[in-house]
């Protein structure tokens, strides 16, 4: 199951320049939450916060809290002990190229030196499954390498890849800008499927899509949270002007 | 910012505006017939509901375009959903007021009679409704539609005075019943014009405030929003 992720003064830096300014959030577990606001507003920063991938870059930190369910994702805890907990799916499908579709969804559970075939399997079989892909690929698991597949499949593998790990939170960085309509539509329709079992968090450029996936949505700008609330009270009747200006178009 | 779609929904504006004068003009025109007598202004008013028919059309077909190709969000959304009811609206008061300047004609083949009714006062009411509705729609001023919601009762009170007093008429003297009866029937349109100018009110407060007013709800409060600063 999903849990809830809770962030309070959060701020991110590169270098000394400050990226994220006091951010206070709490992600209700087993819902998608959508982050939507213009190229360089943080959204993308913040949602690397919660997995700490933000830190991989040189001279890139972050002070503040930032708890996945009852677990401090910046105190006492191992980046690898958080990625198990918190799967990411990002804006490019990055399968591994060489790496057959079974060995792409099962390489994180190798990694993590998990090694009984009957079980992984059986988590390669229901990965695939919950990432509606399956029926596409199950005659070719060994046969096909992650590369073969479209750019749609290539994600959905990179979803099955998240998911076989169990994660308990799935973040997700413009998963379907490099999509057509209908890969969108498959993964916007997983998304519903997927937060019954996990906590959902998109950063999205399609605002319509945010409106069709999320229960809640947060709206950023230079780096503040400028609104965060219920998506269809940020799509009809937002709160702050600036919000109001950006999901209308006005913006710039 | 987006160009294309902000001249469409000037457009979209621009349109109902033309739509609510012709509204207008026809309920002023029918109301002018019950006064003078006037068979010609009543002719008019039928001619005249063929072009609220095809605006209201027009209108659609623009606001179903803007819905379908450019995705509108919160107030744009809002006002357009709100242009759309207004429409239908306006084109309910064409129906009004080509009722009414049916029943003038009628009246005009009666010999004329007095009637214990005042419809040019209520008129004046139901006309000014009506302006001040698409008033508050060329502002965008909540205020402006809340006046009009106000004044609803007045003309509710109107239309059951004249219901009252003509239906005495009505047993009293049998042999104006006719009459009784037309002016009863242009009372109760006229009424009805009022009840769209309210919708229209309505409609503009939703658009403006993005809240629903109607049947007396009060103005929706926000609901508890989830926890989240950062400004």
């Amino acid at each position: 199951m999903g849990v809830g992720i809770t962030v309070e003064h959060l701020n991110a830096f590169y270098g000394k320049t400050q990226a994220l300014f006091d951010i206070n959030i709490t992600v209700q577990a087993n819902h998608a939450t959508a982050l939507i606001g213009p190229s360089g507003c943080g959204k993308s920063t913040f949602i690397r916060c919660l997995n700490r991938m933000h830190e991989t870059i040189p001279e890139a930190r972050v002070d503040g809290m930032v708890r996945i369910g009852e677990f401090s994702v910046y105190n006492g805890t191992s980046a690898t002990q958080l990625r198990r907990r918190v799967g990411m799916v990002f804006q490019k499908a990055n399968p591994f190229p060489t790496m057959s579709i079974y060995d792409n969804v099962a390489a994180g559970l190798k990694l993590n030196g998990f090694r009984n075939r009957k079980q992984l399997d059986e988590i390669v079989q229901k990965s695939l499954h919950s990432s509606a892909l399956w029926d596409e690929v199950k005659d070719s698991l060994h046969k096909k390498s992650g590369a073969s597949l479209s750019g749609g499949q290539q994600q959905r593998l990179c979803i099955a890849r998240a998911l076989a790990v169990q994660p308990e939170v799935l973040l997700m960085d413009e998963p379907c800008s490099a999509l057509d309509p209908i890969s969108t539509g498959k993964i916007e329709e997983l998304i519903f499927q997927l937060k019954e079992q996990y906590t959902i968090v998109i950063v999205t450029h399609n605002m319509q899509q945010a409106a069709r996936v999320a229960e809640f949505t947060g709206f950023f700008l230079l780096g503040k949270m400028i609104e965060f609330d219920k998506t269809e009270k940020v799509f009809t009747n937002p709160s702050d002007k600036r919000t109001e200006d950006y999901v209308t178009g006005r913006f710039g | 910012m987006r160009t294309r779609f902000q001249q469409q929904m000037e457009e979209l504006r621009e349109k109902l505006l033309r739509m609510g004068g012709l509204a207008e003009l026809a309920v002023e025109r029918a109301t002018q017939a019950y006064t003078e007598r006037d068979l010609t202004r009543c002719q008019l008013v039928l001619e005249n509901e063929s072009l609220i028919n095809a605006a209201e059309r027009e209108i659609d077909e623009l606001a179903f375009d803007i819905l379908a190709t450019q995705q509108p969000a919160a107030v744009d959304l809002r006002f357009i959903l709100a242009v759309t009811k207004i429409n239908a609206d306006l084109e309910r008061v064409g129906d009004q007021a080509v009722n009414i300047a049916e029943r003038i004609m009628d009246l005009i083949e009666l010999p004329e009679v007095e009637l214990p009714v005042d419809i040019p006062r209520m008129a004046t009411a139901v006309s000014a409704m009506v302006r001040r509705s698409l008033e508050s729609f060329v502002e965008g001023k909540a205020e402006l539609a809340q006046a009009v919601l106000e004044m609803d009762h007045v003309v509710d009170r109107m239309r059951d005075e004249a219901f009252i007093n003509l239906v005495r008429v009505m047993n009293e003297q049998p042999q104006v019943t006719q009459q009784a009866l037309d002016a009863l029937l242009v009372a109760r349109n006229l009424e009805r014009v009022a009840d769209h100018a309210t919708n229209i009110a309505e409609d503009v407060i939703f658009w403006v405030l993005g809240a629903d007013v109607r049947h007396h709800a009060q103005a929706a409060s926000a609901a508890p929003r989830p926890e989240a600063t950062g400004t």
